[in-house]
C-alpha cells in the first residue's frame, strides 16, 4: 500500500511541473508579455509601478530565465500582489478558498445521500416508471445550465415568494445574531447555492450508480447467492450493493474539478465571495497574478482529489493496489 | 444476451431507441431554427428600440424585448446560429487534435505516448472553465477565440479513446498482416486501423458539441464569451439575471433553449453509443 501511494505521490510531481509551464505559457500569450499587458490595461499605471512590474517578471531577461524566477517565487507560495488593490494574491486566496470549499463539500454531501439510493432504486426497479422518470431526470439534468438553474431558484423563492435570500452568505446585521441565528442565517445563504451545485453531480452520480449496479447484477455470484436460496434483499444490499459502490469512489476525483470549476460561475451568480468568483474577477480585470495565483493551486487540489480517490480505491480492492506492484 | 450483427441493424437499433430519436428530432430541429428561422421570423435582432424596452410577451414581441428593446425572439433565432457554430467548430477543432494524439499516442506507444499521455494529465487537472477564463483574459474574446479555446481545452477525451482503440487494434492479425506486405506506418494508421476505431469519436463529438454549448453560453453568460450586440443565449441570460425582479421572460427563454439544445445532442450522443455497442443492446431496446 506505502508502495502504491508512493508511486501515486511521485506521478502527481511532473504533472505540477507541466501545470506551472502551462499557466506561464497562457501568461506569455499576452503580446509583449504580462507587464505589457497589464499596462493596457490599467492607465493609471505609474512609469514606477511599470518598472516594478518589469522587475517582478524579469521582462527584459529570456524566456526559460523568466520561468525560472517565476518558479521560484511560486514554490514559496509567493504569487506576487493583486493589480487591483495591491494585497497579496496568498492572503486573497486563503480568505476565499474555504467558502468554497465548504460549499463544495456540502455539495458533495449532499450528492452521495441523494444519487447512491436513486441509482440503486432504479437499477434494481429497471424499466420501471421510478427507473424511467430517473432516467428523464439524469438527462436533464445533464442538459441544465447551472446559472439558468440558479436564475430560475433565485427568481421562485427570492424574488416570488421571498423566501430565501438571494445573494451573499451572510445577512448585513449579523453581528447581532445570536450563534443559533447565525447559524441558521448562514445555512439559509447556503441553500441554494448548495442545491445548485450538487443539481450536475446528481444526474451523473446516479446514472453511474444505476449502470454499476445493473453491470454487477449480471456476475456470477449474485446468480450464485440467488441460487444458493438468499432472498433478494441480501442480495441486493449485501452483495450487489457493495460492488457497485466501489468504483463510486473514484468518480469523487473526477467530480471535483467539475465542481470547483463550476464555483466560478455559481458564486457570481450568487455573490459569493469565494475562489471561484475571486478568479472570475480577476479575469475580467486581467489581473494575472491572481489568475495565475489561483490556477496552480486548483490543479493541486483537483490532483489531492484523484489522489485519494484512488488511494480509496486501493483500499476497497485489492486489485488494483496489487496490481500495481 | 448477446445479437449477432446484421447489416443495417446498428440504424435499426438506433431507431428503435425512442430517447434516441427524440434527440435526433431535436437537434435537427434547432439547425433548421437556426438556419431557416431568420426568414420565417424577420425582425432584425439587434434593432434598439427605446420606446419599448423590457416588454413582457405580446403579438408584436411572442417571447418580450430586452432592456434596449431588441425582440428576445429574433435574437434567440440569432443565439442558435451562434451556439451550432460555436458547438460545430469547437468540436471539430478538439476532434481533430484527438484524432492525431490518439493515434500517435496508441501506435506508436512507449516515449511518446508517456508525453501525449502527461499532457492529457495535465490538461484534465486544471478545471476547464479556469482554463478558459485565464486564456479568455489575455486574448480578447471573439467568436473565433472562443472557438479555439473550447477545442483546445476539450482535446483530452477523443485523444484518450483513440489511443484505447489503437491499442486493442494495433495487435490484431489485419494489422500485424499489413505490416508484414511492407505497409507504412502512415497507411496503417489511416487506411486500416482509424477506420476501425472511429466509432466512439461519433459519440464523442455528439456529446462534445453538447457540452461545448453550455461552456460558450456560460462564458457568454459571465460576459467574457460572445460580445454584445452578436446574439447569445448567453448574454441574454445575464441581461435576465439583471433584470430578474422586472423581466422573467429574459430568465425563461433563452435557458429553455440551452437545455432543449444540449439534451437533444446528448440523447443523440447515447442513443448511437447504444446502437454501436452490441453489449448493451437490448438493454435499451
Amino acid at each position: 500500500m506505502a508502495r502504491y501511494i508512493t508511486k501515486r505521490l511521485l506521478l502527481i510531481i511532473p504533472i505540477l511541473f507541466g501545470i506551472t509551464l502551462l499557466n506561464f505559457g497562457i501568461m506569455h500569450l499576452a503580446p509583449g508579455g504580462p507587464a505589457e499587458a497589464q499596462m493596457d490595461f490599467s492607465a493609471k499605471a505609474s512609469a514606477e509601478a511599470r518598472q516594478r512590474l518589469r522587475k517582478l517578471y524579469g521582462a527584459d531577461q529570456p524566456f526559460h530565465k523568466q520561468y525560472i524566477t517565476w518558479l521560484k517565487k511560486f514554490l514559496t507560495l509567493d504569487f506576487g500582489e493583486a493589480f487591483a488593490d495591491g494585497r497579496k494574491v496568498k492572503d486573497k486566496i486563503l480568505e476565499s478558498l474555504p467558502i468554497t470549499l465548504k460549499i463544495n463539500i456540502l455539495a458533495l454531501t449532499l450528492i452521495f445521500l441523494i444519487a447512491i439510493p436513486i441509482g440503486v432504486l432504479s437499477a434494481t426497479h429497471q424499466y420501471s416508471l421510478i427507473d424511467r422518470f430517473v432516467t428523464v431526470f439524469v438527462f436533464v439534468g445533464f442538459a441544465t445550465p447551472s446559472f439558468w438553474l440558479a436564475l430560475l431558484l433565485i427568481y421562485v423563492f427570492g424574488v416570488q415568494l421571498g423566501m430565501l435570500p438571494i445573494s451573499g452568505i451572510q445577512s448585513l446585521d449579523v453581528s447581532a445574531f445570536t450563534p443559533w441565528q447565525r447559524f441558521m442565517d448562514q445555512a439559509e445563504h447556503f441553500i441554494l447555492p448548495v442545491f445548485v451545485s450538487a443539481f450536475g453531480g446528481l444526474a451523473g452520480i446516479s446514472r453511474y450508480m444505476r449502470n454499476n449496479m445493473l453491470e454487477v447484477l449480471r456476475q456470477d455470484y449474485i446468480r450464485t447467492a440467488r441460487a444458493k436460496g438468499l432472498p433478494e434483499v441480501m442480495v441486493f444490499y449485501k452483495h450487489a450493493l457493495r460492488n457497485a459502490l466501489m468504483p463510486v469512489i473514484t468518480i469523487i476525483g473526477f467530480a471535483i474539478p467539475g465542481l470547483i470549476g463550476g464555483s466560478v460561475i455559481l458564486e457570481t451568480v450568487f455573490g459569493i465571495p469565494g475562489m471561484g468568483r475571486l478568479f472570475f474577477e480577476a479575469a475580467l480585470q486581467r489581473d494575472y497574478n491572481v489568475v495565475m495565483g489561483i490556477l496552480a493551486p486548483g490543479a493541486v487540489l483537483t490532483m489531492l482529489g484523484n489522489l485519494l480517490a484512488d488511494i480509496g480505491y486501493a483500499f476497497a480492492d485489492p486489485r488494483v493496489r496489487l496490481g500495481q506492484e | 444476451m448477446k445479437k449477432i450483427s446484421v447489416p443495417g441493424s446498428t440504424v435499426q437499433q438506433f431507431l428503435k431507441n425512442r430517447l434516441a430519436v427524440a434527440g435526433g428530432v431535436l437537434v435537427v430541429g434547432m439547425l433548421v431554427v437556426a438556419v431557416l428561422g431568420p426568414l420565417v421570423y424577420p425582425p432584425d435582432p439587434t434593432a434598439i428600440d427605446v420606446k419599448n424596452i423590457l416588454n413582457g410577451p405580446s403579438l408584436s414581441h411572442p417571447l418580450g424585448t430586452d432592456e434596449l428593446g431588441r425582440d428576445v425572439l429574433a435574437r434567440m433565432i440569432g443565439g442558435a446560429w451562434i451556439s451550432l457554430l460555436v458547438g460545430f467548430v469547437a468540436v471539430g477543432i478538439a476532434t481533430v487534435i484527438g484524432v492525431v494524439m490518439g493515434s500517435i499516442a496508441g501506435y506508436f506507444g512507449r516515449i511518446v505516448d508517456t508525453v501525449i499521455m502527461r499532457a492529457v494529465d495535465i490538461m484534465l487537472a486544471v478545471p476547464t472553465i479556469f482554463l478558459i477564463l485565464a486564456i479568455v483574459t489575455i486574448l480578447k474574446p471573439s467568436i473565433w477565440i472562443i472557438m479555439a479555446v473550447i477545442g483546445f481545452t476539450t482535446w483530452m477525451e477523443p485523444t484518450r479513446l483513440v489511443r484505447a482503440e489503437f491499442m486493442a487494434l494495433k495487435e490484431r492479425e489485419f494489422v500485424v498482416a499489413e505490416r508484414a506486405l511492407g505497409a507504412s506506418d502512415m497507411r496503417i494508421i489511416f487506411r486500416h486501423i482509424l477506420p476501425n476505431g472511429i466509432s466512439p469519436i461519433y459519440v464523442s463529438a455528439t456529446l462534445g458539441i453538447g457540452a461545448a454549448i453550455l461552456v460558450e453560453s456560460g462564458l457568454s453568460f459571465l460576459g467574457l464569451g460572445i460580445q454584445p450586440p452578436t446574439p447569445s443565449w448567453g448574454s441574454l441570460l445575464a441581461s435576465g439575471r439583471e433584470n430578474i425582479e422586472i423581466a422573467w421572460w429574459l430568465s425563461v427563454f433563452p435557458g429553455l433553449a440551452i437545455l432543449v439544445t444540449v439534451l437533444g445532442y446528448n440523447l443523440l450522443g447515447e442513443g448511437i453509443r447504444d446502437a454501436l455497442d452490441p453489449r448493451i443492446r437490448g438493454m435499451n431496446g
